[in-house]
């Protein structure tokens, strides 16, 4: 306890007040450096493309305050007691990258191009309903207790939400998307991870002494019984269907990945983890020999120079994104060519959308992506953290879960673009341009701030009870 | 724009971003520390060890918690509770004033996931002097303290074992 006070290095003892500090006034220290350094980078942009301040500036910059001010101001009333950096980590990440978005918007080459939209405005006005989506979602959730009552209500809604888009035509080869005419695209499957996980939570707190403790051990490892597999079977058989039907391997990827790592997390047991990246890899290979759109992505992550030079031979269905993807983490070096300087934009549509990293890696270079990764590291240690905090299992499971799918969406997204692994059909969470990823992070961070408003929260004062009445009554 | 102010400003650019991150790993620095870690694994050893550890506390900190235990009119009184056995072990709860609720029950202080718990098994707080009492609330399979299944309101000695099914439960300094 006293070591949390403000100053523990010293030897005056400062009588601390009951509970333990909200942290508040750090959190709005760090997010208005968290809303100056967007600002900054905007300049910046300004300067070196058109060599004056750029003309939007203040109205960009108060907006982006605006934001996160209300944020900050929920926060503090209806989760007094919540972690302090997550908003201001999130809200870091969201004004990078709609800078990074604007950014791409004045570049000439992309404003000639057909397929390219200007979406700055549209981004900062989702940015506006995500964190209306996020003060709802603190309102609403008085408790996240409350959530393990929906368990199986939010399996049926998961599912639905990741059949719907079959029913729909697919966009660049894969079909993520609802088209609702009048109002655009959704892709239900940003939102269905924070609902699934919440499955997931639910179900495992319930079963996790079955999956864990019958079990026979064989070389080391703890192998389930047969009927044990099942939900890891039916887990591992949806994801190959979204696979298959939906062409995602970004998708299909997440949710089994969170599944697993929410397994071990319940049951303790290794053999989860071993079983689900065998699974896992089984299953992605058993699809890629037949799935000629996950063929593409195979073939343009084990040759992108091949598929860059058959691209600009005009054959159809090669992709030359990966290569430049690689060409502008190269020209970026290790401190980058600076905002504005870089030719990412040669990319062209999906610049702002699936590659929007290699922006970062150009402009800002080694140096910037790092800070940027270390960032979203520093998100997913608060979930972890969060999860160790709770003091109710289903708590500890929802936190946990939450924060792996963040980790794995960020993995899965770096590491396609990067070359590590085969690039997938996913939005890198609150940077790149789409309404629903930015929607959906911040109500999965406004979870995880509630969660962790709980753990830390100190139990209420003790209600004066009848018994004490009658006992001062009788003792002099 | 020179090319001089556009590397000043790329490279203060790349300063800034990272005094952030450092910020921000200071103030979870500061939330570590603020958490005294406890021992998992092996039970014997680990509470000697802890034992021993918070015995050569230096003497600044010694200084603090004994101006805290002034401010409680006690010596010696508990400051927090530990679960140091069954699925929960390691989680930790500050002692101040308030009723903890032990049970299965989703909204418990202390949510028991244990076979043997009740909904509402039992519940520990501080009586008028500030002594802590463990109160067995009608659980089907008891609540022990040390040795012995409750039937009535006991005073907690410090660091005795309250035992409900798997987990064991003390209180500490």
């Amino acid at each position: 306890m006293s070591a949390i006070s403000p100053m523990p290095n010293t030897t005056n003892t400062t009588i601390s007040t009951a509970g333990p500090p909200s942290r508040r006034n750090t959190e709005l220290a760090l997010l208005a450096f968290a809303v100056l350094i967007p600002c900054f980078a905007y300049m910046n942009v300004g300067l070196a493309m058109d060599g004056e301040m750029p003309s939007g500036m203040l109205g960009y910059g108060i907006g982006l305050g605006l934001l996160a001010g209300v944020g900050h101001l929920v926060v503090r009333k209806f989760a007094k007691y919540a972690d302090p950096i997550l908003l201001p980590m999130a809200t870091l990440l969201n004004g990078i990258g709609l800078v990074l978005i604007w950014r791409l918007d004045q570049s000439p080459r992309l404003q000639a191009s057909k397929v390219y939209a200007p979406a700055a405005t549209n981004q900062l006005l989702f940015s506006a309903m995500g964190i209306a989506l996020f003060i709802a979602v603190l309102i609403v959730i008085k408790d996240h207790r409350v959530l393990q009552r929906y368990t199986y209500i939010s399996m049926v809604v998961a599912l639905g939400l990741l059949i719907a888009p079959m029913f729909f035509p697919a966009k660049f080869g894969a079909r993520i998307w609802i088209t609702i005419p009048g109002i655009g695209g959704i892709q239900p499957g940003e939102f269905a991870k924070i609902v699934l996980a919440v499955f997931f939570a639910g179900y495992l707190m319930v079963k996790r002494d079955a999956l864990a403790l019958a079990s026979r051990r064989f070389m080391g490892l703890y192998l389930p019984r047969g009927r044990d597999l099942g939900p890891i079977l039916t887990v591992w058989g949806f994801s190959i269907l979204v696979l298959v039907f939906e062409t995602d391997l970004g998708t299909s990827l997440l949710f089994f990945g969170m599944f697993v790592v929410m397994l071990y997390v319940a049951t303790e047991r290794t053999s989860w983890i071993v079983f689900g990246l065998l699974m896992s890899a089984a299953g992605a290979v058993g699809v890629a020999s037949f799935e000629t759109h996950v063929q593409q992505r195979v073939q343009a992550w084990l040759d992108p120079m091949g598929e860059f030079l058959k691209s600009k031979q005009g054959l159809a269905g090669h992709s030359e994104q990966s290569m430049q993807a690689l060409w502008a983490f190269g020209s970026g070096g290790v401190f980058g060519t600076g905002w504005g300087q870089g030719h990412s934009d040669l990319i062209g549509f999906a610049a702002n959308s699936d590659f929007i990293l290699a922006t970062v890696g150009e402009e800002l270079g080694l140096a910037g992506i790092m800070a940027i990764l270390l960032v979203y590291g520093l998100i997913v240690e608060r979930g972890v953290r969060t999860a160790l905090a709770a003091r109710d299992p289903f708590g500890k499971l929802l936190a946990t879960g939450l924060a792996g799918a963040f980790a794995i969406q960020v993995f899965v997204v770096a590491g396609g673009v990067m070359g590590l692994i085969p690039l997938t059909g996913m939005t890198m969470p609150f940077m790149a341009q789409g309404g629903s990823s930015v929607i959906a992070n911040w109500a999965l961070v406004a979870v995880l701030i509630k969660i962790s408003d709980t753990a830390r929260r100190p139990a209420p004062a003790p209600a004066p009870s009848p018994d004490a009445e009658m006992t001062q009554v009788v003792r002099p | 724009m020179s090319e001089l102010t556009l590397t000043v400003m790329r490279l203060g650019f790349l300063a800034v971003l990272w005094l952030f991150v450092i910020v921000a790993v200071q103030v979870i620095r500061s939330d570590l520390f603020g958490t005294r870690v406890t021992q998992r694994g092996s039970r014997r050893g680990g509470d000697t060890r802890q034992q021993r550890a918070q015995q050569a506390a230096p003497p600044q900190q010694r200084q603090q918690s004994g101006g805290r235990r002034a401010d409680r009119g006690r010596r010696g009184a508990p400051t927090k509770l530990v679960v140091s056995e069954g699925s929960l072990s390691g989680t930790t709860v500050a002692l101040q004033g308030q009723t903890i609720s032990l049970g299965r029950a989703h909204d418990s202080t202390i949510v028991l996931d244990d076979d043997y718990a009740s909904s509402r098994h039992a519940r520990i707080y501080p009586d008028r002097d500030g002594q802590w009492i463990v109160e067995d609330l009608g659980s089907t399979n008891g609540t022990y303290l040390d040795r012995t299944r409750l039937t009535a309101p006991t005073p907690i000695p410090l660091g005795a074992p309250i035992r409900i099914g798997k987990t064991v439960i003390e209180l500490r300094k």
